[in-house]
C-alpha cells in the first residue's frame, strides 16, 4: 500500500513504448527526462528532505559522466568498471566536502556549493589533457551488460526506465524510515534533532553523499549513453535547472521532484521551437512557479484540483 | 618579478573595484529585503548594452550613461514591484529561484534585442597608457577606481549622515520594527532595488572599455559579486567593498602567476575556504539562534 | 559571585540523578550563570524558577551541551556530561522540550514522535533504502513506541495530522511525546505552560505527573507560579545566573529574598 504509487508509475513508464512503438519522441526524450529524474530525485533527498541547497549539483553528474568516459577511451576499463569506479571517487569527493560545505545555512550554502560547480566546470574546460578540454570527449563506449550490449534508442530507454525505477524505489524507502525521520527532522530544526540523539553533522553527510552518488550514476549512464560529454553538459545553468525541477515539482516529495523533472524535460524538448524565445520564456515561467505557486507545481495543481472538486461536489 | 607583481595588483584592484560596484548591490538589496538578488549581474550588462546601443544611436558618451543607468534603474523597481513584492516572506530556496529566474528572463531579452555578439564602449579619455615606474595603467582604470571611490564614499555618507540611510538600515535589521517607528518598508525596499540596479549600470558601464560586452557578460560578475558579498559577510556593504579587492587582486595575481585559464576557479577556490574557516564570512555577524 | 550551595542536602534521599557544580557561562562579558550548584534526586519533579533573564534557559542550553560553560560540572548518573555533543547528552537519557517550538512542521504528529524513537532503533542508511526485513520490524516497532507517548500525552486522536495544523497547546503536547518517545531519564521541559489556558495549564499538570509516574524525573522551567507550586517537589531559585534559594515549594515561599527578587517583594503563589 505504502508503494501503490510507485507500482502505477512504474506500470505507466513500462507502456509508453509499447503504446507508442517506434516513437522517437517518446525513446529520446524519455531517457533524457529518465535521467534527470534520477538527478531530481537524488537531489530532493538532500534539498527537500534535509533542507539544505545545493547550487552545483551538476558537478557530480559531470564527475561521474567524466569518470566513465576517461576510463574507458583513455584507459579501456570495461564500462561497468569505470562506472563503480566513478562513483567511488564522487562518494569520497563528497564525503570529504559534506562536513565544511553543511556547517554553512542559507546563501553561504547557496554560494559555496555554487563555487564548487563552477571550481569543477573550470577544470573540466582546462584540463584538456584529461577531459579533452572544451571541446569534450567522444568515442565513450556504450553499456554492456553481461553480453547484452544497450545499442538502441529503446534498449536505452529500457536501462535508464530500470535505473530510475530504482532510484524513485530507493528515496521512498529512505524516507520512511528511521534515516528518513533524521533527515526531515534536521530540516525541521537541528536543536530539536539533535535532542533526540541525532548526529546532524553525520546525518547530512550521508545525505550530501548519498545525493552526490545518485547524480553521479545518471551522469555515468549518459556518457555512455551518448558515447560523448563536454563541459557544457555540466555548467551551472544545469545545477539551476536541477534546482528548478526539485522546487517546480514541490520540495520533498519524491514523487514531485520526478514529476519536476520531466516537466521540465518536455518543456525544453517544446521549447525548442520558439528558438530565440526559449531564454524568455523559461525565466519567466521560473517567477511565475515561485511567485504564484511556491509549494511547487504538483503539489499547487493539486490543490487547485481538490478545491474545484469540493466546489462542485456542493 | 616585482614589476609584473606591481602590474597584476593595478589589474586586481581594477577588476576589484567592479566586483566592489556588485557587491555592494548584492548587500544593499540584501539588507533592505534578505533577498540574495541573483539578477544582479545582469544589471551589469544591462547597463553596458544599452549605453554601447545608445552611443551607436547617436547620443554622446556622457548622455548615453546616463539614459543608460536610469532605465537600468528603472528595469530594477519592475524587477522589485513584479517579482520580488509579490514573494515577500518566501523562503530563501523561492526567492534565489525567482531571482535566478529574473536573470535568465533578462538574458533572453538582451539576446532578442542585441543578439549573440560581443560588443564594447569606447574608452572614456583615449587609451594611452599611463606609466607608473614599469607598470602601465589605462585611463578606464583610473575612471573604474574613481568612481568606485565616489560611490563607495557616498554610500558610507548615505549610511552614516541621512535619514533615509538610517532608515534603510533599520529596515536590515528589524523589518517589523523599522514598520512599527514609521518607516515605509515598501519606499525603503524600492530605493534599495533602485540603487543596486543603478551601481550595477555604473559597473557596467565602467567597465565595458576594458572588456567586452555581450548578452552573457553579467553571469560571472554577477558571481563575482555575490563572491564578494559573501566573503565580506552577507548585507555587511563596506564588507562588500572590501571582498570584491581582495577577490579581484587574488585572482589577478592568480592569473598572472599560476594559470589565467584558471582564474575563476581560484576566485571561488578562495571563496570556499573563507566559508571553510569563517561560515560567515570575514566581517559577517556571528548570530546565536535563541532556542 | 561565589557559588552557593543547596540549603537543606541532608534531608533528601542519598541518590543522585542529575549533579551540577559551580556552573559558569558567559556571554560577551555578561555572567549568565555565575557558579550554579544544585543536584535532583532521581523520581521528583525539580522546578527551576526566577525573572526573566535570571539564566533558566541558558542552564538548560548548559546542560544540553547546546553551550559550552566555562567552568563547573554537570555530572548524569555519574557521568560527566561538559563536553559532550547534544546528540551524545540525549543518549545518556536525557530529553527534552523547547521555549519556542522546535516541532518538525514537515512531518506529521505520529512521525514527529517516530524521529523520537531515533536512539531506540538502529538500521543503518543502507538497510533502510534497500528495506531489510529488520526495517520493517522497526518500523512497526517505531510506531508503537510513538503511540505509547501520544496516547500518555491524549494524542491519539491527531496522529495523521501534519504538526503544524495542530492548535499551539497540542504542539507543545507532541514535543513532550516526542521527548519521551526517546525512553529519557531525565526530562527537561522549558516553559511547557506559556502560551496555555487555565485548563491547558490544569491538564498539564495532570501530564507531569503521570510522567513522572511512568518514572522519569522532571527538570521543569516555568513562569506559572501555581502550577509550579502545586507539581514540584523541591524548587531551585535563579537571579541573575546565582542560585538564589533551594528547597521544597513551602520553604521557598517563605522566603524573603525570592519575594524580593520578583517584583519587590508581589509574588502570587496562590491556586
Amino acid at each position: 500500500m505504502r508503494l501503490a504509487g510507485f507500482y502505477v508509475f512504474a506500470v505507466a513508464i513500462i507502456l509508453l513504448p509499447i503504446l507508442f512503438q517506434d516513437n522517437y519522441f517518446v525513446t529520446v526524450v524519455g531517457i533524457s527526462a529518465g535521467l534527470h529524474v534520477i538527478l531530481a530525485v537524488g537531489l530532493n533527498l538532500l534539498m527537500g528532505y534535509a533542507g539544505q541547497i545545493s547550487l552545483g549539483h551538476a558537478a557530480f553528474f559531470g564527475m561521474g559522466a567524466y569518470a566513465s568516459g576517461i576510463l574507458t577511451t583513455r584507459y579501456a576499463w570495461p564500462a561497468p568498471l569505470a562506472m563503480f569506479a566513478g562513483l567511488t571517487v564522487v562518494g569520497l569527493i563528497a564525503w570529504l566536502l559534506a562536513r565544511p560545505i553543511l556547517r554553512l545555512h542559507g546563501h553561504y550554502l547557496a554560494m559555496a556549493t555554487l563555487g564548487f560547480g563552477i571550481v569543477v566546470h573550470v577544470i573540466m574546460v582546462q584540463a584538456t589533457h584529461w577531459t579533452g578540454g572544451p571541446d569534450g570527449l567522444s568515442g565513450i563506449p556504450t553499456l554492456d551488460l553481461f553480453g547484452w550490449p544497450v545499442d538502441s534508442d529503446l534498449r536505452w530507454y529500457a536501462v535508464v526506465a530500470a535505473a530510475m525505477l530504482l532510484a524513485i524505489w530507493l528515496s521512498l524507502n529512505l524516507i520512511d524510515s528511521r534515516i528518513g525521520r533524521a533527515l526531515r527532522a534536521v530540516h525541521g530544526s537541528e536543536f530539536a534533532a539533535q535532542m533526540l540523539g541525532i548526529d546532524t553533522g553525520r546525518t547530512k553527510t550521508q545525505v550530501f553523499v548519498v545525493s552526490a552518488l545518485f547524480a553521479a550514476f545518471a551522469g555515468s549512464l549518459f556518457a555512455h549513453q551518448q558515447g560523448f560529454v563536454s563541459p557544457d553538459s555540466f555548467s551551472l545553468m544545469v545545477s539551476v535547472e536541477l534546482v528548478t525541477m526539485v522546487v517546480l515539482g514541490g520540495m520533498a516529495s519524491t514523487f514531485g521532484a520526478a514529476c519536476g523533472a520531466i516537466a521540465l524535460t518536455l518543456l525544453h524538448a517544446g521549447l525548442v521551437v520558439f528558438e530565440d524565445y526559449e531564454m524568455l520564456i523559461h525565466g519567466a515561467l521560473l517567477m511565475a512557479v515561485m511567485i504564484f505557486m511556491p509549494q511547487g507545481l504538483f503539489v499547487g495543481l493539486d490543490q487547485a484540483v481538490r478545491r474545484l472538486l469540493r466546489r462542485s461536489g456542493n | 618579478m616585482l614589476d609584473q607583481l606591481f602590474q597584476f595588483l593595478v589589474t586586481g584592484i581594477t577588476v576589484g573595484s567592479i566586483y566592489a560596484l556588485v557587491g555592494l548591490g548584492f548587500a544593499l538589496i540584501y539588507n533592505a529585503s534578505d533577498v540574495v538578488n541573483f539578477a544582479q549581474g545582469e544589471f551589469v550588462m544591462l547597463g553596458a548594452m544599452t549605453a554601447i546601443a545608445l552611443l551607436a544611436a547617436g547620443l554622446p558618451l556622457p548622455l548615453a550613461a546616463i539614459v543608460a543607468t536610469t532605465i537600468v534603474v528603472i528595469v530594477g523597481l519592475l524587477l522589485e514591484r513584479f517579482a520580488i513584492e509579490p514573494a515577500l516572506g518566501a523562503s530563501v530556496v523561492a526567492t534565489i529561484i525567482i531571482t535566478i529566474g529574473a536573470a535568465i528572463f533578462l538574458r533572453g531579452i538582451a539576446m532578442l534585442l542585441w543578439g549573440k555578439d560581443f560588443r564594447s564602449l569606447p574608452p572614456f579619455s583615449g587609451d594611452t597608457p599611463i606609466r607608473i615606474g614599469s607598470a602601465t595603467l589605462l585611463p578606464q582604470s583610473l575612471w573604474v577606481l574613481g568612481v568606485t571611490v565616489a560611490l563607495v564614499v557616498l554610500v558610507r555618507l548615505f549610511f552614516d549622515r541621512t535619514l533615509v540611510g538610517k532608515a534603510l538600515l533599520a529596515c536590515s535589521f528589524n523589518r517589523a520594527a523599522a514598520k512599527l517607528v514609521g518607516i515605509n518598508v515598501r519606499v525603503m525596499l524600492r530605493l534599495a532595488y533602485g540603487l543596486s540596479a543603478g551601481f550595477g549600470a555604473l559597473a557596467g558601464i565602467l567597465v565595458a572599455p576594458i572588456t567586452f560586452s555581450s548578452y552573457e557578460a553579467g553571469v560571472m560578475l554577477g558571481l563575482k559579486g555575490f563572491s564578494a558579498a559573501i566573503v565580506g559577510g552577507i548585507g555587511n556593504p563596506m564588507g562588500a567593498v572590501t571582498g570584491g579587492l581582495l577577490l579581484g587582486v587574488l585572482e589577478s595575481l592568480g592569473a598572472g602567476f599560476i594559470s589565467s585559464g584558471y582564474k575563476d576557479a581560484i576566485a571561488f577556490l578562495f571563496v570556499l575556504m573563507v566559508l571553510f574557516f569563517e561560515p560567515t564570512g570575514l566581517f559577517g555577524h556571528k548570530t546565536a539562534e535563541r532556542v | 559571585m561565589i557559588a552557593q550551595a543547596p540549603s537543606s542536602t541532608s534531608a533528601l534521599p542519598p541518590a543522585k540523578l542529575l549533579v551540577v557544580d559551580g556552573l559558569e557561562q558567559s556571554f560577551g562579558g555578561i555572567m549568565a550563570l555565575a557558579g550554579v550548584s544544585f543536584w535532583v534526586s532521581p523520581g521528583l519533579i525539580y522546578a527551576v524558577i526566577g525573572p526573566n533573564g535570571a539564566g533558566k534557559t541558558t542552564l538548560f542550553n548548559a546542560l544540553c551541551g547546546f553551550y559550552q560553560p566555562s567552568a563547573g560540572s554537570i555530572r548524569f548518573d555519574g557521568r560527566e556530561l561538559l563536553g559532550l555533543p547534544p546528540h551524545r547528552i540525549a543518549a545518556q537519557g536525557i530529553a527534552r522540550t523547547f521555549q519556542n517550538l522546535q516541532l518538525f512542521f514537515n512531518m506529521t504528529v505520529l512521525e514527529n514522535v517516530m524521529a523520537g524513537c531515533y536512539l531506540r532503533t538502529r538500521s543503518g542508511l543502507l538497510a533502510a533504502a534497500l528495506r531489510f526485513p529488520k526495517v520493517r520490524r522497526e518500523e512497526w516497532q517505531s510506531r508503537e513506541w510513538a503511540c505509547e507517548a501520544l496516547e500518555l500525552c491524549e494524542l491519539t486522536d491527531r496522529i495523521e495530522q501534519p504538526a503544524g495544523t495542530l492548535p499551539y497547546g497540542l504542539m507543545k503536547r507532541v514535543e513532550i511525546a516526542r521527548a519521551l518517545a526517546t525512553r529519557p531519564r531525565l526530562l527537561l521541559l522549558d516553559e511547557p505552560a506559556a502560551g496555555l489556558n487555565d485548563t491547558e495549564s490544569l491538564a498539564l499538570r495532570d501530564l507531569i505527573e503521570r510522567i513522572r509516574a511512568s518514572g522519569v524525573t522532571v527538570l521543569l522551567v516555568e513562569h506559572h507560579m501555581p502550577l509550579v507550586m502545586n507539581v514540584s517537589n523541591r524548587l531551585l531559585v535563579l537571579d541573575y545566573g546565582s542560585v538564589l534559594a533551594e528547597g521544597t515549594p513551602d520553604e521557598i515561599k517563605a522566603d524573603q529574598r525570592v519575594a524580593a527578587a520578583y517584583l519587590g517583594g508581589a509574588v502570587q503563589y496562590a491556586v
